[in-house]
């Protein structure tokens, strides 16, 4: 698992020290001090990354692997910046009938659906 | 002293530049083509009859979807990057002969049937753009405006018809249109409205004469006879799906790469993992075939005696053969993760396919599915062989 540079500062001191895997997990889930109900539990790192890779090639089928758009919205921060996340959340998990924008659930689950709702409003997504 | 050194120098120069053009065999295009590096912006020119790659070229821009058409003569490649950058690439020289950003988000294009004319279907700002093919001047804006208000609509499936003709579906208007080049720069647009709901893709067939769009938003498809008079578009293979609910769909299929075979053709459905057959003649339903998931691309072998057929995610790691007389799956494998694209060589014995996520390109021998070859290519997908330059529709 590769930690990026930003999380090593906030976990210092011990490598292995079970807080930095948490502070991980919740700097990645958005590092919001109080998170909704939908997105209790954390995302570590390794499956962030997983995530990542998921929105850039596969949403990238249809919003672009720079998410600048295509048959689908553009999904930049810019773009986003109206939206709130928990709507982006429902979204990605039950799509938009009547769209070619699909449901995601069964494949991702709701505390991941957060973490890249938040993500692609931060453009954190690597 | 230095008019001596100049002179020395000069001839040192003269006769590397010799050696450099006899060590340069000439050599035919024929057997070339293109892998997209999609993540790298770059593109790895290949010799499919040495199985080998002979090299790159870099600074294309965005690739991610990114397709090509061939000049006549086959030496050059025109690429349509997602971010509005055509390129024409030389493929001998292996470098970029020209580029132009000429839109902001583009989706293919096609050349016209006398090698003229680029033509670039665009998203943003929707509609299309026709460059002349030797210098990218811009020769047609087409905007591809409807309704009240004139809001532009993305265009899809674009493809070159006989006669200096441009074909395009409009996906968020529901029409197909003509641009006739055929009297000059100035195109003749002949628009067909209500054509159906989401036109995603279209092709057309080999002898330029029916062109079909596949609608996302309902159960069939759409077609242009451009051999009648005057053409009508009509509805074809309507309720395809019997009112089944459609499953996610997780990658619309294409249609380029349709396959025309023993009179029928098989396309693939929309929300329902299947492949269709059509009669050709009429047009009617002539069977399906149950397949592994939704299926993104069901290309013909060239003899059409074969479709390959490759699948959306998250089961995009495996290929299905169908024998088209039967209709029956007879071969199916697992290449690797994400494979996104399949090329046959012209005559049909090989076929290349690209696994993104290995980054390697796989090459299999089509009658005894036997792997022949493997080549690293990072993070490919499309493959485009200049045999293309010689058909209606590639």
């Amino acid at each position: 698992m590769r930690i990026k540079a930003k999380n090593r500062r906030r976990s210092p001191r011990k490598p292995g020290n079970i807080w930095s895997v948490l502070a991980l997990g919740f700097v990645a889930a958005g590092g919001a001090p109080s998170l909704p109900a939908l997105a209790e539990g954390a995302v570590d790192a390794a499956r962030g990354k997983q995530l990542s890779y998921l929105v850039r090639q596969d949403c990238g089928s249809c919003h672009g692997m720079t998410l600048k758009g295509g048959l689908g919205r553009p999904l930049l921060p810019e773009t986003l910046a109206g939206a709130d996340a928990r709507t982006l959340a429902a979204i990605i998990l039950d799509g938009i009938p009547g769209t070619p924008m699909p449901p995601w659930r069964g494949q991702i689950d709701e505390t991941e659906a957060m973490w890249i709702a938040r993500a692609l409003k931060e453009g954190t997504i690597e | 002293m230095n008019a001596i050194r100049t002179m020395v120098l000069s001839l040192v120069v003269l006769f590397t530049n010799l050696a450099g053009a006899a060590a340069g065999e000439p050599r035919g295009t024929g057997d070339l083509g293109i892998v997209i590096e999609r993540a790298s912006g770059s593109l790895a020119i290949v010799e499919w009859s040495g199985r080998r790659v002979l090299g790159r070229v870099e600074g294309l821009g965005d690739l991610s979807h990114a397709s090509a058409v061939f000049s006549r003569d086959q030496r050059y490649a025109y690429v349509f990057g997602r971010d509005g950058g055509l390129t024409k690439v030389d493929l001998l020289e292996m470098k970029i002969a020209k580029r132009v950003v000429q839109g902001g988000n583009s989706i293919g294009g096609a050349i016209s049937d006398d090698g003229t004319l680029i033509a670039v279907s665009n998203y943003e700002p929707g509609g299309v753009k026709v460059f002349d093919a030797v210098t990218l001047d811009l020769v047609a804006d087409i905007p591809a405006a409807y309704g009240p208000k004139g809001a532009l609509s993305k265009t899809v499936g674009l493809v070159d018809a006989p006669g200096r003709r441009f074909v395009f579906s409009l996906y968020d208007a529901g029409e197909i249109w003509i641009a006739d080049f055929s009297q000059g720069p100035n195109p003749q647009l002949t628009r067909f409205a209500g054509i159906g709901s989401q036109p995603y893709d279209g092709l057309i067939t080999g002898d330029g004469r029916h062109y079909i769009a596949g609608l996302f938003g309902e159960d069939g498809l759409s077609h242009l006879d451009l051999w009648a008079g005057k053409p009508e578009p009509r509805r074809i293979l309507e309720g395809y799906g019997r009112g089944e609910e459609k499953l996610p769909v997780y990658k619309m299929p294409h249609l380029e790469g349709w396959a025309l075979a023993g009179g029928r053709f098989i396309l693939p459905e929309v929300g329902h993992h299947e492949l269709i057959a059509m009669d050709a003649a009429t047009f009617a339903e002539a069977g399906r075939v149950a397949v592994h998931g939704q299926p993104v691309f069901a290309v013909a072998r060239p003899d059409g005696r074969q479709v390959w057929v490759n699948f959306a995610h998250p089961l995009n790691d495996t290929v299905q053969v169908v024998d088209v007389p039967s209709l029956k799956i007879i071969h199916e494998f697992k290449p690797g993760p994400a494979v996104l694209h399949m090329e046959f060589t012209p005559r049909g014995d090989e076929v290349w396919i690209s696994v993104r996520d290995a980054d390697k390109v796989e090459i299999y021998d089509t009658r005894t599915f036997a792997k022949r070859g493997e080549l690293k290519i990072a993070k490919p997908s499309g493959i485009f062989f200049t045999a293309r330059a010689t058909r209606i529709g590639l």
